[in-house]
């Protein structure tokens, strides 16, 4: 009966209380989609840069990583990495030739990177072949090349043109090599797609005279955050000899930072969103207490006991709270799953504006339990913490005085 | 018969205004079982204080008061609570139902409270609603009953924790001329039938006629004691 009284108080004033269900259900609403959207892009920046590009671990001769030069470069011993496959959660390895080189078409010129990859592995981890928007994917001793879009469209070369590659190759030989262009492929991230160029990875050891050479070996692993355990494994198999292993945060540390600091700001924002509602619910929670003084005290002068009264209350709002928050789920739970299949991409022209700033163009939405429930808990404890005005109050009401009123 | 509240020497003085106010005066009172007790006098003379004292709603300022043997002048807040529910009826002026309960469930809520089971509350409820004549509303919520049909809920709803009296404060002050006697004659019945000690005030000449005792009041202090 405690509940039903509670259920059908909430009802009392149906407009007061809908109102205050409706702010909280906008809040989680607002608060998931703006929640989701951001961890949404974080993944998709994360993805981008890590999942279709560097991979989750990479091994690298000691040193490379701070001198990123061909010379670093280490022997590419298959049987070797093979046996870092067979460490739990590792699917396989990619390995890769990287370096920078100058890239020419007729009178246009540009540095590009050059990637030399085993194609069929390489796609196994970045799916290259999906980014193909014209010409067609490397094979394994590959003649031609790749060249991202952006880096295709300034050099004015379209798929069958050749174009001049200028480097230097490994203990400073000489590195020059005509590459007639075998497909075009469109990266998200703009810093990609303005300077790669793919080749398979036997041209590319040709290219830099680095035979049977490689400056990486990036890693496929089952979660991305079981990282870490993997990289002390396959430290450990390799104490004895001068390779760098590095997880995702290691190799991308500054995407990292950016997330960690444009999420703080979402939580300033989230905060105030919250501080606004949380006024809303605290007028209702006063107004609440103020209309039903007198009720309260014929409630206590006939024998209820305070807390009980508090408990009645305390039912109330947290009713109120669930309905709110279960309401504000309900909806952002399919739209923004919806959302999450369907990312918002921009339009030409935006999106090109905002590839300018280095970001990919698209409002991608994340589905991470986390985002829903912390929004729960978050107008939960406000919730509870609010009710402390009613509670205090019924713990000094004095029944007298209450129904004198 | 026996005295079931017994107020000795009680005073109230409030400080509230510059000019403290002495509510009642030095007053002497015993209730014996049974009884049907009208406290009259003008208003202001101080009946609603007296009722509060004794029904443990309020302390006096000097003075004691027992009920049924025991002293709850120096009772803790927490402990008066408890003592209230299990041993006093109260009926107010007005708006004494929790307005989002129907009648019955007002009756039974004071039984829940009393922690009584859902059948013995049921049964109980509908038999003080039937001897109040308002058992044919038992499913309104108090907005749906007039002011005579609510006073007569609230009657049974003091009657159902089988409080050893019941305090009436100007139960009919809100109610027409038909409703006040019908009320009256019902707490008559009850205080017949049911052996319910009442204790009610008013200062309406009408309803003083139907008690069988007369406290009269005047600024604090008893100033007449009539018993028929
Ligand atoms: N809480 C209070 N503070 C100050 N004065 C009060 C308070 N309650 C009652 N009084 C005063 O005490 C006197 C008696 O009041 P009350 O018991 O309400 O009389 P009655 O019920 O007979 O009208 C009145 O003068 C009233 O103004
Ligand atoms: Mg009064």
């Amino acid at each position: 009966m405690y509940s039903v009284l509670a259920w059908r108080n909430i009802w009392r004033n149906k407009r007061r209380s809908l109102i205050t269900i409706l702010s909280i259900t906008f809040a989680v609403l607002l608060a998931c989609a703006m929640r989701s959207m951001q961890l949404g892009s974080y993944d998709r920046m994360i993805e981008n840069s890590v999942r279709f590009y560097m991979g989750y671990i990479q091994i690298h001769k000691d040193g490379y990583w701070n001198d990123k030069v061909i010379d670093n470069s280490f022997h590419y011993d298959s049987v070797k990495l093979n046996q870092v496959t067979e460490i739990k959660g590792v699917q396989t390895y990619v390995p890769r030739l990287e370096s920078f080189a100058l890239a020419s078409y007729k009178n246009q010129t540009k540095g590009s990177l050059i990637m030399g990859v085993d194609p069929r592995r390489e796609n196994d981890l970045t799916r290259v072949k999906e980014k193909l928007v014209e010409g067609s994917y490397l094979t394994s001793d590959d003649e031609g090349v790749l060249v991202s879009k952006g880096l295709a469209e300034y050099l004015n070369a379209t798929v069958g043109d050749t174009l001049v590659l200028l480097g230097q190759g490994y203990h400073g030989a000489n590195a020059a090599g005509l590459f007639p262009i075998k497909g075009i492929v469109r990266f998200a991230m703009p810093e990609q797609n303005n300077q790669m160029i793919y080749m398979s990875l036997a041209k590319a050891q040709w290219f830099y005279a680095a035979d049977q050479l490689i400056t990486s070996a990036a890693l496929l692993i089952d979660d991305a955050d079981e990282a870490p355990r993997i990289v002390r494994e396959i430290k450990k198999s390799f104490s004895s000899e001068d390779f760098e292993v590095m997880d995702w945060k290691e190799l991308v540390p500054d995407l990292i930072q950016s997330i960690e600091l444009d999420s703080i700001s979402g939580k300033i924002m989230l905060m105030i969103l919250y501080v606004v509602i949380g006024f809303g619910m605290f007028g209702t929670y006063l107004m609440m207490t103020a209309e039903r003084q007198y009720e309260f005290g014929v409630m206590l002068a006939v024998g209820m006991k305070r807390l009980r009264l508090q408990t009645i209350i305390l039912l109330e709002i947290t009713m109120m709270t669930a309905v709110g928050v279960l309401v504000g789920i309900t909806i952002s739970l399919p739209l923004l799953t919806y959302f999450h299949f369907n990312p918002i991409y921009f339009s030409q022209d935006a999106a090109k504006a905002i590839e300018n700033f280095g970001v990919e163009a698209v409002y991608a939405f994340s589905l991470d339990p986390t985002i829903f429930t912390n929004q729960a808990y978050a107008i939960f404890i406000m919730a509870i913490i609010l009710a402390g005005y009613p509670v205090w109050s019924i713990y000094k009401m004095n029944p007298v005085e209450s129904m004198r009123a | 018969m026996s005295t079931i509240i017994k107020a000795t020497n009680v005073s109230k003085v409030y400080h509230r205004t510059t000019v403290p106010v002495h509510a009642l005066n030095n007053l002497t009172l015993s209730i014996e079982e049974g009884e049907f007790t009208a406290i009259v006098g003008p208003s202001g003379c101080g009946k609603t204080t007296l009722l509060n004292i004794l029904g443990g709603l309020d302390h006096p300022t000097s003075g004691k008061v027992e009920v049924a043997g025991t002293d709850i002048t120096e009772m803790k807040d927490s402990d008066l609570i408890d003592f209230r529910l299990k041993n006093i009826g109260f009926v107010f002026q007005a708006y004494n139902l929790i307005p989002v309960l129907t009648a019955l469930e007002n009756v039974e809520f004071i039984m829940l409270l009393q922690k009584e089971n859902k059948k013995v509350r049921h049964q109980r409820a509908m038999e003080l609603l039937t001897q109040m004549d308002i058992a044919d509303k038992a499913k309104n919520k108090p907005s749906q009953l007039s002011g005579g049909q609510q006073q007569r809920v609230a009657v049974a709803r003091a009657l159902a924790s089988k409080p050893r009296f019941i305090l009436a404060d100007e139960p009919t002050a809100n109610l027409d001329s038909s409703s006040t006697s019908n009320l009256l004659d019902l707490m008559a019945r009850m205080n017949k039938d049911q052996k319910a000690t009442f204790i009610f005030s008013t200062h309406d000449q009408r309803v003083m006629d139907k008690a069988r005792r007369i406290v009269t009041l005047e600024d604090g202090t008893i100033v007449s004691d009539t018993t028929r």
